[in-house]
């Protein structure tokens, strides 16, 4: 076989490969949404997104307590990780002497890849008995909040500590030589030249605070229904899809996949708006 | 009132070592509580016998540890030439035309889909459609689904560090381009590509939502390809929710913390070596 045959194949081959993933990627988009769709028509967009109740057993498919589920769930814990992340990030990289920042840092890495229902049976273990001496279950979104906060710091840590260590030493210096002292060139010179980095941290943290399952399952009781309170239960977007997929028919099952496009779009939507704010700063 | 700049920065690095060493502190706390919780129950015993199952948490984990050993393999032999072969085109042989950054732009975006959205897929078409059932060869087709995205990210960056004086040598030397891919770009790339396969076995490891919905979670012993599975992060979640035997469940995270630290330990070492190669040294 001369070379230049094999070349040849092996090119062919290599385009197979990037034309049967590419096409993977697009048929998992296609076919949720495809399976999606009769919710649209039969229930309704409206009803659908906005409606309060889910009831699959009399035909009441309604997904805002998911919705707000979800919602609270994510921002209640970037509202703790975000700045805990950040202030970490700032100790790590310019606060800490070198020998804790030796420990810390590959502490940090590796807590990035602890599986999330480690976390989940953590929360079941431990913490659900704590929040339950707050009143209510202990199944709640308080404890699912904590314990997706547990979850998501150490990608926020570790992302917002290589941005901050990445702004070039110019800028640190240049700052210094004009007579700001350490904190006044780590606050109004490396953090906001680190901008970029920490909004991707926390883009990447909501990313995974939404799309986190099996560890909210475990603790965040999983009732469909509008919390009154941070001590009750409430149910995620995904939760719903985990929990009711294996044994959900027709419509039902439909309304699920449905569930699946809606948190497609929030991510297409989520990644666009970082995207753009990207651009806007590079363009600056 | 202002503060002076002196007292901002003593308050600060008081807030800052406080916050810093507390929430490191606090996330070792929660690895450091299930190892000591679970380290008590394992032992030979605990690893190599089959779990009970039904609502008791009597037995091992021996099925568990097959099922992932199992669902890992198959997953890698799909994946890795797969994503191999679509990184090297992107990387090697794509025009920098519009279709190139779609693709590009699509495999980006799906690195962020919730897992969950695969496990539909994955219930959809491999379970339902094509009949596998809930089973082990379900699961990890829908892995190669999910991890595709990263796999060929990694791999493609791995290649694209190469630097071209390399490629342009070996052109040079009247090789053709199939042969600088395989000669000289992957070997070159190969510590990159390895460390990204290597972090896909502790996605596929870590994982457990689209698995929970495509796997069927039966305790037994799998037999063939499409049996039921239940790997190690899912037999977690079982213990917990169904039996609240929280010592086992902690016994089994145990087993699948210890197996994500050597991961990261080989992953460490081989990215450092790819450095020390990238740099000049070899």
């Amino acid at each position: 076989m001369s070379r230049y045959f094999i070349d040849r194949v092996s090119k062919s081959m290599v385009l197979i490969c990037a034309a049967i993933s590419f096409l993977v990627l697009l048929l998992i988009a296609t076919f949720i949404a495809k399976e999606g769709m009769p919710v649209f028509g039969e229930i309704g967009l409206g009803q659908f997104l906005f409606g309060g109740e889910w009831r699959p057993g009399d035909g009441q498919f309604g997904i805002l307590t998911m919705i707000v589920g979800s919602i609270c769930v994510a921002i209640g814990s970037l509202l703790l990780a975000v700045p805990l992340g950040v202030a970490c990030a700032i100790f790590l990289a310019e606060v800490a002497p070198h020998r804790i920042r030796e420990i810390f840092r590959p502490a940090v890495e590796l807590l990035v890849g602890i599986p999330s229902v480690v976390y989940g049976l953590v929360g079941m273990a431990a913490l659900v008995p704590l929040v339950r001496e707050l009143g209510g279950t202990g199944f709640s979104l308080l404890t699912a909040v904590i314990v997706l906060t547990a979850m998501v710091l150490p990608t926020i840590i570790s992302i917002s500590e290589d941005s901050i260590r990445s702004v070039p030493i110019q800028y640190k210096e240049a700052a210094l030589a004009l007579g700001a002292n350490h904190w006044q060139t780590i606050w109004q010179v490396l953090l906001p030249a680190a901008r970029s980095g920490i909004v991707a941290a926390a883009v990447l943290g909501m990313g995974r605070a939404v799309g986190e399952t099996m560890a909210m399952i475990m603790v965040i009781g999983n009732s469909p229904i509008f919390p009154n309170s941070p001590l009750d239960s409430v149910r995620t977007l995904t939760g719903n899809i985990a929990v009711e997929i294996a044994y959900a028919t027709g419509i039902h099952e439909n309304a699920l996949f449905a569930t699946g496009v809606v948190l497609f779009v929030f991510i297409i939507v989520l990644n666009s708006v970082a995207f753009l704010a990207r651009k806007k700063e590079i363009s600056q | 009132m202002r503060l002076s700049p002196k007292l901002t920065q003593r308050f600060a690095w008081g807030v800052t070592w406080v916050t810093g060493v507390s929430t490191v502190l606090i996330l070792l706390v929660i690895v450091g509580y299930v190892v000591a919780k679970g380290i008590a129950v394992i032992d030979p015993e605990f690893l190599l016998t089959p779990p009970e199952g039904g609502l008791t948490a009597e037995g091992g984990i021996s099925t568990a540890i097959v099922s992932t050993i199992y669902l890992v393999g198959i997953t890698l032999i799909v994946l890795t030439p797969l994503g191999l072969g679509a990184a090297i085109y992107l990387a090697e042989y794509a025009p920098a035309n519009w279709l190139t950054r779609l693709i590009r732009y699509g495999i980006e975006l799906l690195a962020g889909v919730p897992s969950i959205v695969f496990g539909l897929f994955g219930f959809l078409v491999f379970v339902r459609m094509l009949g596998f059932g809930f089973s082990i060869l379900a699961g990890a087709l829908t892995l190669v689904c999910l991890l595709l995205p990263f796999i060929i990210r990694a791999s493609e960056e791995a290649m694209r560090m190469v630097p071209q004086s390399y490629r342009e040598a070996a052109l040079s030397l009247g090789a053709t381009k199939w042969q600088t891919v395989r000669h000289v770009i992957l070997p070159a790339a190969l510590p990159g590509i390895v460390t990204g396969i290597i972090l896909c076995i502790g996605g596929a490891v870590a994982e457990s939502a689209p698995l929970f919905v495509t796997m069927g979670g039966s305790h037994l012993m799998p037999t063939s390809l499409f049996d039921q599975g239940r790997p190690l992060s899912l037999h977690v979640f079982y213990i917990a929710m169904e039996t609240r035997a929280f010592d086992v469940a902690m016994g089994t995270a145990v087993v699948l913390i210890v197996i994500i630290l050597a991961i990261n330990g080989i992953t460490k070492w081989l990215s450092r070596r790819f450095q020390a190669k990238m740099s000049g040294g070899a």
